[in-house]
């Protein structure tokens, strides 16, 4: 049993190793490498598109603790001026009777995460006082004074005091969420451009007829992992190479690297994750790619079946994008259970929980699927393409099973 | 996985596979011992290959069971097994000393043993020069000795080879008949499917005859040849008296010239009775049947004329 597996993981080496250096030393490795220039410039459009989509989702909330006439007067102006300049222009209110106008902890009241909260509006309708983070306070102080001057039904400016901290509970959870959709959006994009490769791998091997003198050599699956690892080197070369040249790039230009916010689990593990997550999406998909390419007989076939391939993956990315602020949810938790999502759904984790645990046993769940897609794949190949019969380790089993 | 301890390099029991409902292979027993030089016989389409797959490990059988080298998982034997498929295939952009390394590699053989005995091995087959050449820079009967030589490299105890001399011209068919002769040497066994008789009965201690997916005939050479008395042609100046009694009632002349089966009592009595009788002797050989005429003793005329179709074909193939 250990001496097959051995042989296998021996075996598929041999196949990587023949693979990795012939897609390496080929001159078309050179364009690959060229190719990411064309997705930087959709990264870019992504992103400026993330952070509206996060605008969008995230609804910022101002805490109001004002007196209770105050109170109602600020919502009346807001209602007032809503049906002019519409609903988001102003951010949700979110009355706080509990605390007295007047106190002083303003900050801890925000800090509680719970809340949500990005800032709070306290003292008086004359003479507000908003506290939250230089971010949010900058933002929403005009729309208070704006708020407050029509509360009064008064032509004299509102002064608004401002507070500021240096982080809240809300701004910290949405810079990681900030995060969470970089990360995830790098590791979508590194798999829907490398994960397809996938799909044509056996071709050569099938009109070469090599096909025939690696299947009476070594074990098929050994020939599937094999082609996996070397595809998998070859994406993290090139990922290597970029991760490289962005870096370089953007210290040129003076990139302020101490700005990026900080991830749950912090940047070293974030990174690590971002490597083991890339590298199961990758063998994920991949093995599932290899599977359905490797019942294609023709380059042509292939091609007809990337489509449908790049649908069912754009699925899946939906899928992990949609869940990355529902945390705990169950469209959250499906998303992180199904293996072609879970490497997603889990970076975006990575980035808002600090839970390390959990890392584990998906990356373990992940794995076992990818060797389960392989087996699977390995059958209806033997059977479809091959034609084999029942196999005779199978028909052993069988026989042991009905202690024959 | 079960294994056997058996002296037999291949055993195969009731084998059956079918395509699609139809019936390619139909029950095949065989066994062939270690250390022989073996031969499977039958035209195109026959089930040779599906045998030898199945053989293999390539493919399972549908039915019935087949042990190589004593093991019923053959992939699990791989190690000491060479196989060169008769639909040959190499990596184009690799170069020749390192394809025979790969094939190797496959079979256990640590690379850099498999490039430094590579490297060897097409100097020793004279071709040297070519061993730093890419597969797509040489000629077909180069790229096919590199594949042979990818087949041998890691000295195996089994050598399985389908349709080998198909596509070779007659210099290098030569060359494999040597290079197969010098691996039998060696005590390993080789097995070697044909539609070319002529191969078999220059190399083979023992063959196989397939014909429709069945096995008619299996065992020795010599003993194939056996089940045909020996042809007698006689050249007579008479063409009649009391010799005519010593040979069968229903042979009619071709001329002077008559061919038949040697009688049962044998040589030296037709012999005494022809000069006794007055045949008045031009001349008289006798020949033994050679294994084409078995061939068709035994698989019939259809398929022997579809083998010899097939032969023609392939050197029709080799001319252009």
């Amino acid at each position: 049993m250990i001496g097959n597996f051995m042989e296998t993981i021996r075996a598929a080496f041999v196949i990587a190793r023949r693979d990795f250096t012939a897609i390496i030393f080929s001159k078309s490795f050179f364009f690959f490498l060229m190719g990411p220039m064309f997705p930087l410039g959709i990264i870019i459009v992504a992103g400026s598109l993330g952070s509206q989509v996060s605008r969008d989702l995230d609804q910022p909330v101002i805490g109001v603790a004002l007196s209770a006439e105050q109170s109602d007067q600020l919502l009346v102006a807001k209602t007032e001026l809503s049906k002019k300049l519409g609903d988001r222009a102003f951010p949700e209110l979110l009355m706080l009777p509990n605390i007295s106008p007047d106190a002083t902890d303003m900050k801890s009241q925000l800090d509680q995460d719970g809340k949500s909260l990005n800032a709070i509006m306290s003292g008086s309708l004359e003479a507000p006082l908003l506290t939250g983070s230089a971010r949010d306070v900058n933002r929403w102080k005009g729309k208070i004074a704006l708020l407050a001057e029509t509360a009064l039904s008064d032509t004299i400016t509102v002064p608004v005091k401002t507070d500021l901290l240096a982080q809240t509970g809300s701004s910290n959870k949405r810079n990681q969420l900030l995060t969470a959709q970089a990360g995830q959006a790098v590791l979508i994009l590194l798999t829907m451009i490398l994960a397809g490769m996938v799909l044509s791998n056996l071709v050569e091997e099938k009109t070469n007829k090599i096909i025939e003198i690696l299947a009476a050599a070594i074990p098929m699956d050994a020939i599937f992992l094999g082609k996996l690892f070397a595809m998998l080197g070859m994406a993290l070369v090139g990922i290597a190479v970029w991760s490289s040249l962005g870096v370089i790039g953007i210290t040129a230009i003076g990139g302020n690297w101490g700005a990026l916010p900080s991830p749950a689990v912090g940047w070293p593990l974030f990174c690590i994750f971002m490597l083991l997550y890339f590298s199961m999406a990758y063998l994920l998909l991949g093995s599932l790619f290899l599977g359905i390419g490797a019942m294609a007989t023709t380059v042509r076939e292939v091609q007809t079946l990337s489509m449908p391939v790049t649908m069912g993956q754009l699925l899946v990315f939906f899928l992990a994008y949609s869940s990355i602020t529902k945390l705990g949810d169950p469209i959250e938790w499906f998303a992180v259970a199904f293996p072609f999502s879970s490497p997603f759904a889990m970076i975006a984790r990575a980035a808002q929980m600090d839970n390390i645990w959990q890392h584990g046993v998906a990356l373990i769940w992940q794995a076992l699927f990818t060797m389960l897609i392989i087996r699977f794949s390995v059958m209806l190949f033997r059977r479809n393409v091959m034609k084999s019969g029942p196999s005779a380790r199978k028909n052993g089993l069988w026989k042991r099973l009905r202690g024959a | 996985m079960t294994s056997i301890t058996t002296e037999n390099a291949i055993e195969a029991r009731q084998i059956v596979k079918r395509f699609d409902g139809d019936t390619a292979v139909d029950g095949i027993d065989l066994t062939i011992k270690r250390g022989s030089i073996f031969g499977i016989l039958g035209p195109n389409g026959a089930g040779k290959t599906t045998t030898l797959r199945m053989l293999l490990g390539i493919i399972d059988p549908d039915e019935g069971e087949r042990f190589l080298l004593g093991s019923s998982d053959p992939i699990s034997k791989s190690h000491q097994v060479g196989y060169l498929p008769e639909e040959r295939g190499l990596y184009q952009s690799m170069k020749a000393f390192d394809a025979i390394a790969f094939m190797g590699a496959l079979r256990g053989l640590p690379l850099a043993e498999g490039r430094k005995r590579g490297r060897q091995m097409m100097q020793d087959h004279g071709l040297g020069d070519a061993a730093d050449k890419q597969i797509r820079q040489l000629s077909k009967g180069m790229a096919q000795t590199v594949q042979l030589l990818g087949t041998i490299v890691h000295d195996p105890d089994l050598i399985i080879l389908d349709e080998p001399f198909s596509g070779l011209d007659a210099l290098n068919q030569g060359k494999l008949e040597r290079l197969i002769r010098a691996q039998a040497d060696k005590g390993v066994t080789v097995i070697f499917s044909t539609h070319v008789i002529a191969h078999a009965e220059r190399l083979c201690e023992e063959i196989a005859i397939v014909a429709h997916g069945k096995i008619p005939f299996t065992g020795k050479v010599s003993t194939a040849r056996n089940r045909l008395r020996p042809q007698v042609h006689l050249e007579t100046r008479n063409l009649d008296g009391p010799w005519r009694s010593s040979i069968p009632a229903d042979c009619e002349p071709l001329g002077h010239n008559w061919h038949f089966t040697l009688p049962e009592s044998g040589v030296e009595p037709l012999l005494h009775a022809l000069v006794e009788g007055g045949a008045g002797i031009q001349s008289l050989s006798i020949e033994r049947p050679g294994l084409h005429d078995a061939f068709v003793h035994i698989a019939g005329e259809a398929v022997a004329k579809k083998m010899d179709e097939d032969a023609a074909r392939d050197s029709l193939g080799d001319v252009a």
